[in-house]
């Protein structure tokens, strides 16, 4: 099909370009390693309070720690996009025959695979910490991670289309992340919190991919918590990615 | 076969719909409305483009004139909001597809990758327009070739200068052999000798493969060294069209100007009275006499002989062909350099 062609040239290209300048892979990494280091091992004191979710601290921080790189690894992504628009590549692809989607695509595709090799690297580093992995946590972690990317990325392309500049796009991302974030019980469990955060926070999809992905680093295979995390991490991606098709379809006729 | 013979069958193909006398871009009230906080802005007002095949057009024009903005709706890159057009036989607005195919497109500024190498560059643009990787490898290197960029081919973009930069743009627009080839301002910043060698490129095009150049410009030499016809664009609107040389035969004469060391009042007499037809002005702060006359190759001889013989010392003689720029000024009152 013409548009998985497009799509994969796309996609060969953007990872080339970015195997080029390997510099901002680690940058990307840097923030998630400080949280492991530097606030990990206050958790630690933290596991032992009551209400605390089953697990020692590191099964239940890494997941979240996974959640965020997906989550802002990939968020502001609509800054390349905006970079290539300026520099005219995306008019000389929109003047060619190929689909639009699969500039979108491509670079969707880009993201996830540069969020796979982070979230491996950050999952082995907790390792000597104190995690126990075993290979449902790694490929659940990184099934969660490759579907979160697709969500936020799409969502930073498709705000990044419409807008065109930065300036937006950061105020978009300002006023979402930080509510997304601190509902999503990423840094501190959402059964620490009072019970109307705690409704309020069941209406974060993120929050529910969380706590299934601590079942499984917990060592539990399938449940109801583990399901209810797949379906919600689908969900986010395939309404994103649906979202994103149609705006890019839409300014670029 | 004779004239008339020749004429009646092509009478009778062109009615049978098997030949077709083809345009390779035709506009009719083609424009473009922006709205904005302000209100609605007419960036092109309606304008007819007839091209023919094989043909060099420029289009001339000082920024914000529009010639982005229709080189745009040509490209299927913004939509008109009135208008027809068939750009390489088809229809914009029902086959935009089909022009994508057949076009080429160099965008003003730039269009390529910084990390990206030369020949990749390359190479992708060939796959964009779903050419097999084997014949874009050819063309990859055909085209490495006719821009002479085989010294730098395996050089990430960022590292060229902005002469070589804007070659693989232009190459990247030929990947595809397209039969109609847009150029946006495709010298703009370039250095005398870059620019030259482009101009090069660009008549290439069409001797080699016959290809029809649609090229915006701001420079007049530009113009004038690469096109066959010229379309001027002022707010919008095509102003005026022609070969350069009907354009400036347009203006109405030559300008001769002349320094006299004396009475300038005087010295305007002196010619008044030799030569017929001619306009002189006497610009302040300065001693010239700057006249505007037909065949002023002819009517110098005169002027400066009658001014002798009224012993008027000439101190300086100048002849100057009208410019593209002497157009632009007498048609729209606004010269196309004060613009830039």
């Amino acid at each position: 099909m013409k548009v998985i062609h497009d799509t994969l040239i796309v996609y060969r290209r953007q990872i080339r370009h970015s195997l080029r300048q390997p510099a901002w892979l680690v940058f990307a990494l840097v923030q998630p390693v400080f949280y492991l280091v530097l606030f990990g091992p206050l958790l630690e004191q933290v596991a032992n309070t009551p209400g605390f979710p089953e697990g020692n601290a590191w099964s239940v921080f890494v997941p979240g720690l996974l959640v965020q790189l997906g989550i802002f690894g990939t968020l502001f992504a609509g800054f390349g996009l905006i970079e290539q628009l300026r520099d005219g590549i995306i008019d000389r692809m929109r003047v060619s025959p190929m689909s639009r989607v699969a500039i979108l695509m491509g670079n969707v595709l880009r993201d996830a695979t540069v969020l796979i090799v982070q979230a491996t690297i950050l999952t082995v580093l907790a390792i000597p910490f104190g995690l126990n992995l075993t290979w449902q946590a790694l490929v659940g972690g990184l099934i969660a991670v490759i579907l979160l990317a697709i969500s936020f990325a799409s969502i930073s392309y498709a705000i990044a289309m419409v807008a065109k500049d930065e300036e937006p796009l950061v105020g978009v991302l300002n006023l979402f992340s930080p509510p997304l974030l601190l509902l999503s019980g990423i840094l501190l469990p959402m059964t620490l919190a009072p019970q109307w955060l705690q409704y309020v926070s069941d209406a974060n999809p993120v929050k529910h991919v969380v706590d299934g992905l601590r079942q499984l680093f917990y060592g539990e295979l399938w449940n109801s918590t583990v399901g209810w995390g797949l379906f919600a991490v689908t969900l986010m991606a395939v309404v994103c990615v649906a979202g994103a098709t149609r705006t890019f379809q839409r300014e670029n006729p | 076969m004779g004239f008339e013979t020749q004429n009646a069958l092509l009478r009778i193909a062109l009615s049978m719909g098997t030949v077709r006398i083809m345009n390779m871009i035709t506009t009719r009230g083609l424009a473009r409305t922006f709205r904005s906080k302000s209100g609605a802005v007419n960036a092109v007002r309606g304008v007819d483009i007839d091209v023919a095949v094989g043909e060099i057009v420029g289009f001339l024009g000082p920024n914000g004139a529009g010639k982005t903005t229709t080189l745009r709706m040509l490209t299927t890159l913004i939509d008109p909001t009135a208008g027809d057009a068939t750009v390489a036989g088809h229809d914009l607005r029902t086959d935009p597809v089909g022009v994508r195919r057949s076009i080429g497109y160099v965008a003003q500024g730039h269009s390529t990758e910084r990390a990206a190498q030369v020949r990749e560059e390359l190479l992708d643009q060939a796959a964009f327009y779903g050419i097999d990787p084997r014949e874009g490898a050819k063309r990859a290197d055909e085209l490495i070739e006719a821009f002479e960029l085989g010294s730098f081919q395996n050089k990430v973009i960022k590292e060229l200068s902005g002469g070589q930069r804007r070659r693989v743009e232009v190459s990247l627009g030929m990947v595809h052999s397209p039969k109609l080839v847009f150029l946006d301002e495709p010298t703009t910043g370039l250095d005398p000798q870059s620019r030259a060698n482009l101009w090069d490129h660009v008549r290439a095009l069409r001797e080699q493969h016959g290809s029809t150049v649609f090229i915006t410009t701001h420079y007049l030499e530009e113009a004038d060294a690469l096109c066959d016809r010229v379309l001027i664009l002022d707010d919008g609107q095509i102003i005026a069209s022609g070969t350069p040389d009907e354009l400036k035969r347009g203006i109405g004469g030559d300008l001769i100007t002349v320094e006299v060391d004396g009475d300038r009042d005087a010295a305007r007499d002196v010619i008044a009275a030799a030569v017929e037809g001619a306009t002189i002005e006497t610009p302040e702060g300065g001693r010239a006499l700057r006249i505007t006359i037909a065949n002023g190759d002819s009517q110098l001889p005169i002027i400066l002989r009658a001014l002798d013989a009224a012993g008027m010392t000439v101190a300086t003689v100048q002849l100057a062909r009208p410019s593209l720029d002497d157009v632009f000024l007498k048609l729209t009152g606004k010269s196309l350099r004060d613009e830039n």
